[in-house]
């Protein structure tokens, strides 16, 4: 669905994580245009393996954070300030140590649902939203690398899969 | 992976497990029948569930007066198992967020099943406020927002309105770091199974891929809301006791009450998650996973926090005395020695003594010790609530209006139907997702796998050797 174009894809699949990042690490030396590598978690050393820049997730977090903190206090200040001022147990209006329990609250609340909901929208995820996966072990116990025909030669990157220990080679549209 | 692993840290994953071993592991309870054990528990659930309801819709129908609440005690049962659901409730954000933060890899054996702990306990908890109300249908009103009746603003000086928002905020919090952490579990769920169950658990895995770019902004997902999930679950149990703390009722009024109440909240969280892990491992043959290492872990948490709730209540005692202000030293006598006495020498025991004994390790390793505690400790912490709550209305500034109280049948079967709840929605989980992270669980394999570290190790003793 969030694919529009189609693309040829030839991917390898390994065994462990390891020689994933072997993998990988050579296909950068060897200038070869990785389309996107898949696994069943989180390997640590991808990343920079695969020379992904650090995510701008928590930036995005921050700024929801900040409008949270702000909607809150000027919220709760414009309330009883401007629009409905009254004394509540002797203390001035604008009493700001009762408002930091709301805005602190508000500020978690709303960065945690920006930074979430920014997630799914950026992944091209959501509920029902069906995204064409290579393989179905990729989410048990096999590492997956994968090259678009367009950017890597077909032959090419089949030698490469071989030389660096893929336990398979498949083509797929995707 | 050459990471770096303490020898002395025992084995969190055991039985030589392969990744495809803990899919196979973790994911088949959702595809098997259920058992005979599973039904038998659903339908002792629901239909205690079904009775909780009954009495939630008499209590409704008739009014407040169904309850045994009078004008001297005006909380009762209601805010007392409040208090004590929203206590459980903050194990499991403990465990995932601030556990992360510490790198404490053991929590990866039941981050998710005290997640899921956490979100059920928090809607028990939500209820009791609510019906408080007395007319449930006027709820929204303390929702702020532009409205007719003046406007007519909620009062934001109140901790009872703090409460709403804290307790909203972490209910909010707590399903999306649980929902998020599930997503790629869903997918591996998914991608076993065909027809109409792989569409369901697509529509549950919001399509996942397992992309490297994904993992790496789902990672930084997890760590942020981590980190902004552990002051939260800080903030909730202190506002609850901001409810208590800022009123001028003696035996309310301290200051005390905000870390007194997290330790409390993070004991009886943790005496709840032990309760469920140690028949859920059973049940589901999960030993692999939650290994007596877990059990003892947990353990030792429950035993500092045992500690420092005991020390509390000390302070709290040596305070009243040492103030000099007689109405304090009252209430705490008449908490010890009064009417309630026995409420009081039962939170003493169960919460400060029992914990005590897992000084001892072979005790702290034993599953029907832990198991037998683990509930003691919950029923000391309701015990506590109960104690606040109760015994320091009962004796106000006013002789001529003390008064006692018991439970009504309807309050008692509200709080069973609570439990009702909890466990209907535990076993629909435990039938729908994994209950163990799986991700995670392979994330941690080679730092935490038997064949990789302790014992069974086949390069111990090489390691050792050159290390020294």
């Amino acid at each position: 669905m969030a694919n529009i174009k189609e693309r040829e894809v030839i991917y390898g699949l390994y065994n462990d994580e390891e020689d994933l990042l072997r993998a990988v690490k050579s296909a950068r030396q060897d200038h070869m245009e990785i389309y996107d590598v898949f696994t069943p978690f989180p390997v640590h050393g991808l990343d920079p393996a695969m020379g992904l820049e650090e995510s701008r997730l928590h930036i995005a977090g921050f700024i929801f954070g900040t409008i949270g903190a702000l909607t809150a206090f000027l919220g709760m200040t414009w309330v009883f300030v401007k629009d409905w001022p009254n004394i509540f147990g002797g203390k001035p209006y604008w009493s700001v140590p009762a408002f930091i329990p709301i805005t602190f609250e508000m500020t978690v609340l709303f960065a945690a649902v920006g930074m979430t909901v920014s997630f799914y929208i950026i992944n091209g995820q959501g509920p029902g939203v069906v995204n064409k996966t290579l393989d179905d072990r990729i989410t048990d116990d096999k590492f997956c690398i994968a090259f678009d025909k367009a950017d890597v030669d077909a032959d090419r990157a089949e030698a490469f899969f071989k030389n660096t220990g893929a336990v398979e080679i498949n083509s797929k549209t995707i | 992976m050459s990471a770096v692993v303490s020898r002395i840290r025992e084995p969190l994953i055991t039985g030589n497990k392969t990744y495809h071993q803990i899919t196979e592991d973790l994911v088949s309870p959702t595809e098997k029948t259920p058992t005979k054990e599973w039904v038998i528990g659903f339908i002792i659930a629901v239909s205690v569930l079904t009775f909780g309801v009954f009495c939630i819709i008499w209590t409704i129908w008739v009014g407040i007066g169904a309850w045994h609440l009078n004008r001297t005690i005006n909380w009762g049962w209601d805010i007392t198992n409040f208090v004590w659901w929203i206590g459980i409730g903050h194990a499991g954000t403990l465990i995932s967020a601030i556990l992360l933060l510490f790198r404490q890899k053991w929590r990866t054996g039941v981050n998710r099943a005290a997640e899921a702990m956490t979100i059920f306990a928090v809607l028990c908890a939500f209820l009791f406020p609510i019906i408080h109300m007395g007319r449930v249908w006027l709820a929204f009103f303390i929702m702020p927002y532009p409205n007719t009746r003046g406007p007519l603003w909620p009062n934001f000086n109140s901790p009872l309105l703090w409460d709403v928002f804290a307790i909203s905020t972490y209910f909010t919090v707590s399903v999306l770091f649980w929902y998020t952490g599930l997503v790629p579990d869903f997918a591996t769920v998914r991608d076993r199974a065909k027809g109409l169950r792989r569409k369901i658990y697509n529509v549950l895995s919001f399509g996942w891929t397992g992309s490297a770019k994904h993992w790496q902004r789902w990672e930084s997902l997890s760590l942020v809301l981590a980190g902004i999930a552990t002051p939260l679950v800080l903030s909730v149990h202190t506002i609850v006791s901001f409810d208590f703390a800022t009123s001028v009722i003696p035996g309310w009024h301290t200051t005390i009450f905000p870390p007194y109440f997290v330790a409390g909240a993070i004991f009886s969280g943790f005496a709840m998650v032990l309760t469920l892990m140690i028949i859920t491992r059973k049940l589901l043959h999960l030993e692999d996973y939650i290994t007596i290492e877990h059990i003892e872990s947990m353990n030792k948490v429950i035993l500092l926090t045992g500690t420092m709730v005991g020390i509390a209540y000390l302070t709290e005692l040596f305070i009243a005395w040492y103030s000099g202000y007689v109405y304090e030293q009252f209430a705490f006598f008449n908490r010890a020695l009064g009417p309630y006495w026995w409420s009081y020498f039962g939170m003493m025991f169960c919460n400060v003594v029992s914990p005590q004994f897992f000084w001892k390790k072979s005790w702290r390793r034993n599953i029907t010790l832990t198991f037998f505690l683990s509930i003691v400790v919950n029923i000391g912490m309701w015990f506590e609530r109960f104690v606040i709550i109760a015994t320091s209305l009962a004796r106000d500034y006013l002789p001529s209006s003390w008064s006692l109280y018991s439970p009504s049948w309807v309050e008692i079967g509200i709080y069973v139907g609570t439990f009702g709840l909890f466990f209907t929605l535990y076993l629909i989980f435990v039938r729908v997702a994994p209950v163990i992270a799986i991700a995670e669980i392979k994330h941690i394999l080679k730092t935490g796998g038997d064949q990789y570290v302790g014992e069974n190790a086949p390069h111990h003793h090489h390691h050792s050797e050159s290390h020294s």
